[in-house]
């Protein structure tokens, strides 16, 4: 064998016992190259003293010792390493580490920018309590570009003909919330503020996240896992804005300053446009660093939602009664549809699409199926009284999302089903609810962009 | 001859202070360093100095820097503190503590042996005086 072919076989023989080293939790980037630093030492020595590469280099790795020990050993010194800390000590400076932190610099320079767009109409005397209607509709105009422009920014994405059809999405869902004469106050008014975040957190924020693999049924489920965290990241750090703020406004109060106009104007909205870009780059962030909380709520709310729906449809039945139809019943069926999805798309996110069916399998099917028998006993009951109660926009509106809310469920158990009965195969099933997903942002875009004219703008 | 792993591990602080108190170093120079001092007695598993290393770290006996070796690789060298001495020095004293110990208890066992030693002798002396 050659020398030098001998020199890249050794090389690539250390490549794979740094990569194991480096798999190990308890034991970081600059231990690995102290240890490594050693284990060439040794293998030079030996080398030295007669013996050739790969015999240097099993002796060396031998005389190293057994590098789970090593791990164990590692751990007791350093307990702390057991719990994931997302800021990685840094011995070292090392290329990766440099680059997280311009990472974090720009999450939060973008962060004050989406803060200060949200108060930019201020500057032309629109006030965020008393012009709130402006506000809804617009609400994604101060976000949602900014953070589309990160992900552009992280996924590379900047000058390309992509970046450039998201921006031309925006401004065209702009013209939409804004050039309809909407009667204040009215149903298609909310029903557009409500519906545009949607499609464009669908179609636009999640082409921008998976940046060239939207098409792809991998590069969707990352956006869907994204979106999950980003929620939970969201509330956690509202829930500490609100303890920050509560405690504020206590102090405060105590030197007989009020500082509640203060917070209204400034520090809630700025802070509620600065949390999800702060949250976006957290989640991404830490994507590797702690455990995903999204799939263990649904491991844990599953079951339980399924108990609760069973024991729903099992009093409907014993006691016949019927399902009251009031305004808000449609709503809360697509309430109940939704939530179900979302317990599907997270556990179906945190699984191992090559393991066989199992009990939760089982649970998540009981789930789906309790559901869907709830809502088309609520469809039912609507249905035969809806020319009583005549197609208002938000009826309209509710009906549309159920039914697409039902077809996407109703699809997922007969997939699961068969996954169950072995004649189908997981990723069918994943490749069905990410295929989906445009459904959603088109609806939500036909409701943006047809409902107002088709109702009046009432 | 094959030293005690309890042993082994009880030493470890003293020896690794011992030798960066004659100079920095790093983990396998201070490993060479330990084969030659012991004769090959001392056989350490060469991964687990570094846990000790780390530890003497976390208790500021002695700290670490990174430097560029010869060869162009990164290496962390260690140098003992003043914390670090002083330590040793009260690692020294209760070795030599311990040492004294054993020492002593063999020397009695000696005196005792010796001792046992004598008492054919002094039977027989007694029995010729006995039986004479």
């Amino acid at each position: 064998m050659h020398s030098d072919e001998r020199e890249a076989r050794l090389e690539e023989r250390i490549a794979e016992w740094r990569a194991y080293l480096l798999g190990h939790q308890t034991i970081h980037s600059a231990d690995v190259a102290e240890l490594e630093d050693h284990l060439r030492e040794q293998i030079d020595g030996l080398t030295e003293a007669g013996l050739d590469a790969d015999e240097a280099f099993l002796v060396a790795v031998k005389r190293m010792g057994d590098l789970d020990t090593l791990s164990a050993e590692f751990a007791r010194e350093h307990s702390e390493r057991l719990w994931k800390q997302l800021v990685t000590p840094g011995a070292d400076t090392s290329e990766a580490e440099t680059s997280a932190r311009r990472e974090g610099v720009v999450a939060v320079a973008l962060a004050v920018l989406a803060a200060l767009l949200i108060k930019l109409p201020a500057l032309f005397g629109l006030d965020f309590v008393e012009d709130g209607a402006f506000y809804a509709r617009n609400l994604s105009f101060f976000v949602l570009p900014v953070l589309t422009g990160y992900f552009a920014w992280k996924r590379g994405l900047l000058g390309s003909a992509m970046l450039r059809w998201l921006g031309i999405a925006f401004v065209g869902a702009a013209v939409f919330a804004n050039v309809y004469p909407f009667e204040p106050g009215g149903s298609t008014e909310a029903l557009t503020a409500l519906h545009l975040p949607i499609a464009l957190w669908v179609a636009v924020v999640g082409a921008a996240y998976a940046g060239s693999r939207w098409r792809e049924t991998a590069g969707r489920m990352d956006f869907v896992r994204f979106s999950g965290e980003l929620f939970i990241y969201y509330v956690l750090i509202a829930l500490g804005g609100g303890v920050l703020m509560a405690f504020s406004a206590l102090i405060f109060q105590a030197i007989g300053v009020d500082i509640e106009p203060l917070f209204e104007s400034w520090i809630l909205p700025c802070g509620a446009a600065g949390a999800v870009l702060v949250a976006s780059w957290l989640v991404e962030a830490k994507k590797s660093v702690i455990e995903n909380m999204a799939p263990v709520l649904t491991r844990l709310f599953t079951p339980l939602f399924a108990i609760v729906l069973l024991t729903f449809l099992g009093t409907m039945v014993w006691t016949g009664a019927g399902i009251n139809i009031e305004r808000e019943v449609l709503i809360a069926f697509d309430l109940l549809l939704v939530l179900v999805l979302a317990l599907l798309l997270y556990s179906i996110s945190a699984r191992d699409p090559q393991s066989g069916p199992g009990v939760f399998d089982v649970v998540q099917v009981v789930l789906i199926v309790s559901a869907l028998a709830a809502d088309a006993v609520a469809l039912q009951a609507i249905g035969a009284r809806i020319s009583e109660f005549g197609f208002t926009p938000n009826r309209v509106a509710a009906l549309g999302m159920n039914v697409i809310l039902l077809v996407n469920l109703a699809w997922s158990a007969v997939l699961y089903i068969r996954f169950l009965g072995k004649r189908g195969t997981f990723p069918e099933v994943e490749r069905w609810q990410t295929g989906y997903m445009p459904v959603y942002a088109l609806w939500a875009a036909l409701v943006v962009v047809a409902f107002p004219p088709l109702f009046g703008y009432l | 001859m094959e030293i005690n792993k309890d042993l082994v591990a009880a030493s470890s602080t003293p020896i690794v202070l011992a030798i960066l108190a004659e100079g920095d170093s790093y983990g396998y120079a201070i490993l060479q360093r330990v084969k030659e001092l012991s004769g090959g007695r001392l056989e350490w598993t060469d991964g687990m100095l570094y846990p000790v290393l780390h530890r003497l770290l976390r208790l500021g006996l002695v700290e670490s820097r990174w430097e560029v070796a010869e060869s162009g690789r990164r290496r962390k060298y260690y140098r003992i503190t003043a914390d670090g001495r002083t330590h040793l020095a009260e690692q020294w004293r209760q070795w030599q503590a311990v040492d004294a110990t054993l020492r002593g208890i063999r020397d009695a066992r000696a005196d005792a042996v010796a001792a046992l030693r004598t008492i054919p002798s002094l039977l027989t002396f007694t029995g010729s005086v006995t039986y004479a």
